[in-house]
């Protein structure tokens, strides 16, 4: 006969001895380690379904963003059909990269913001503008990241606003910066330097169809060279006049030099 | 005092439909001391009447900073009158915390109405015993609000509030009109003319018992380039106060008189 009580038959919590029956030496350890829900409880320390490069010029009417519509299971090509410029508002929109789960959260929590303001100052004069959501969201990415459970997303939040343009980034850490250009992800390291070229010093002559040409060479270059890229993205523009998001679209590419290349293709030899 | 029979809970309707208990919140309003506020194109201001106990007190705190962009003046129980702008307080440390804004003026004080609100539906609450104007500056320009307990907001060109209010309401009734293009100097000359008329026969208003608050770039009797809210007390209102015309003086219109120091003379 088994004289413990708790041997007969528990339904959960092997580590509390509840009716103190075991003899200390005995007692079933209930400190660090042997907590049976220690592995339960889990935060992102991956991002699995990502976006990759977001790029964002200023130009003469506004703030131009463009990404591709890919997102990527690792290596895999998962989703071919995902939009990563979302509107916020009338004059407003976030570009996102990294986790596309986690920016599909951020997106709920912009609409449930815009309808917050719409029902407590529709009209008042008192829209949020680009200024107020990049705010807004570095505040969420920095209280997420002091949770040790971040938003894996590296954002672009681009607007104009009282015919002021808007143009600033912020990521999983809470990190926030400003310029003319921007570019997320891959496209910082390939991208970057051709929009800072092609922009800095010029963001005020830059006509509408300058700047697409600008974005469409450098979504070129990335899909040359980054290998989580696809040749089908979209542009969006912020104007005074509003938001317009561009239908998808593809750069036309060639390959033949790719023949010479060994390690590209089935090898012969 | 008179009775009522619908008078111990303000979640009884009065079988008139009044909410008896709301309105002695607003009578609880009357007997503050007044407060008055003024808005032109520019700026918006706020003048108060303080009060003491006696001789021996120092006089009750009538205006309170909210942000950099807004103040009120109150009129009614001052303890109260701390809770609703320690909540103002908040609400406008949280809008500059997750939007990096200035809380907009009207939000601010539909949210203390909509706080007021609630206090006259349910049970087992009272109303706030107090009334403000809220003076503030924001992307849209200069306001004034009234706020009440009974949970009512509106916005002003001219507005007062408290004890014998009626009578400065009536002088703002007549010169409002000028208002919105008035100086800062004019303007707060108005506000005087019009918070004298709230005290009695052989009172005065002087350094001691008058508040003065601004938003807006400063006036030229201040020595500051200081544009947000400010509360002018004690000997740096007695410029303005010299620009009142005496009470007893004829009743001449507050414009200045036509300029008599010109360098040229035109001759005949």
């Amino acid at each position: 006969m088994d004289h413990f009580p708790t041997n007969w038959g528990r339904p959960r919590n092997d580590g509390f001895d509840a009716y103190g029956t075991y003899p200390i030496a005995q007692r079933p350890y209930n400190g660090l380690g042997n907590d049976v829900f220690s592995e339960g409880v889990q935060r992102t320390q991956q991002p699995i379904v990502t976006g990759t490069s977001v790029l964002a010029i200023k130009y003469k009417d506004g703030v131009m963003m463009s990404a591709d519509n890919l997102a990527s299971y690792g290596s895999l090509a998962r989703f071919k059909d995902i939009q990563r410029l979302h509107p916020v508002g009338t004059n407003t929109i976030i570009g996102a990269g990294g986790d596309m789960s986690d920016f599909q959260y951020i997106q709920a929590l912009l609409d449930d913001l815009m309808v917050e303001e719409f029902t407590e100052g529709d009209g008042d004069g008192h829209a949020l503008g680009p200024g107020e959501i990049h705010e807004y969201l570095s505040q969420v990415m920095y209280a997420r990241r002091s949770k040790m459970d971040p938003l894996w997303n590296s954002l672009i939040v681009g607007g104009v606003k009282d015919g002021k343009r808007f143009l600033s980034y912020v990521d999983l850490l809470g990190t926030t910066y400003s310029a003319s250009t921007l570019a997320t992800g891959y496209g910082s390291y390939i991208a970057q330097p051709l929009l800072r070229k092609a922009v800095e010093g010029n963001e005020d002559n830059i006509t509408e169809e300058e700047a697409v040409k600008i974005l469409e060479q450098s979504m070129k270059v990335l899909f040359y060279r980054d290998a989580r890229s696809l040749n089908k993205y979209q542009i969006a523009k912020i104007t005074s006049d509003g938001v317009a998001i561009s239908e998808s679209r593809s750069v036309d590419t060639q390959w033949s030099f790719a023949d010479g290349i060994r390690g590209y293709g089935a090898q012969t030899q | 005092m008179f009775r009522n029979t619908y008078d111990s809970d303000n979640t009884v309707f009065s079988p008139q439909g009044r909410l008896h208990q709301v309105e002695y919140a607003l009578e609880a309003v009357k007997q503050g001391s007044a407060a008055v506020g003024l808005r032109s194109k520019t700026h918006s201001i706020l003048l108060a009447l303080k009060r003491s106990t006696g001789e021996l007190a120092s006089y009750q705190q009538k205006m309170f900073r909210i942000d950099d962009h807004v103040g009120i003046a109150i009129a009614g129980l001052t303890s109260d009158a701390r809770v609703l702008s320690n909540f103002m307080r908040q609400q406008a440390m949280s809008s500059k915390m997750a939007f990096n804004r200035p809380v907009p003026v009207n939000r601010l004080v539909s949210a203390i109405a909509d706080k007021a609100q609630v206090n006259t539906q349910e049970y087992g609450r009272r109303p706030y015993g107090v009334g403000f104007l809220v003076i503030g500056q924001d992307q849209s320009g200069p306001h004034l609000y009234e706020f009440s307990p009974s949970g009512n907001s509106y916005e002003y060109y001219a507005m007062s509030i408290g004890a014998r209010s009626q009578s400065a309401k009536t002088y703002l009734e007549k010169h409002y009109e000028s208002f919105a293009d008035c100086s800062l100097e004019d303007l707060i000359k108005h506000g005087l003319h019009a918070l004298r008329e709230t005290l009695q026969q052989d009172k005065d208003l002087n350094v001691n018992n008058t508040s003065i608050g601004i938003v807006g770039a400063p006036s030229v009797h201040e020595k500051t380039t200081n544009v947000s809210f400010r509360i002018l007390e004690g000997e740096t209102i007695q410029p303005f106060l010299d620009t009142m015309v005496p009470k007893d003086a004829p009743a001449a219109a507050p414009a200045p008189p036509a300029s008599t120091d010109e360098d040229v003379q035109m001759a005949e």
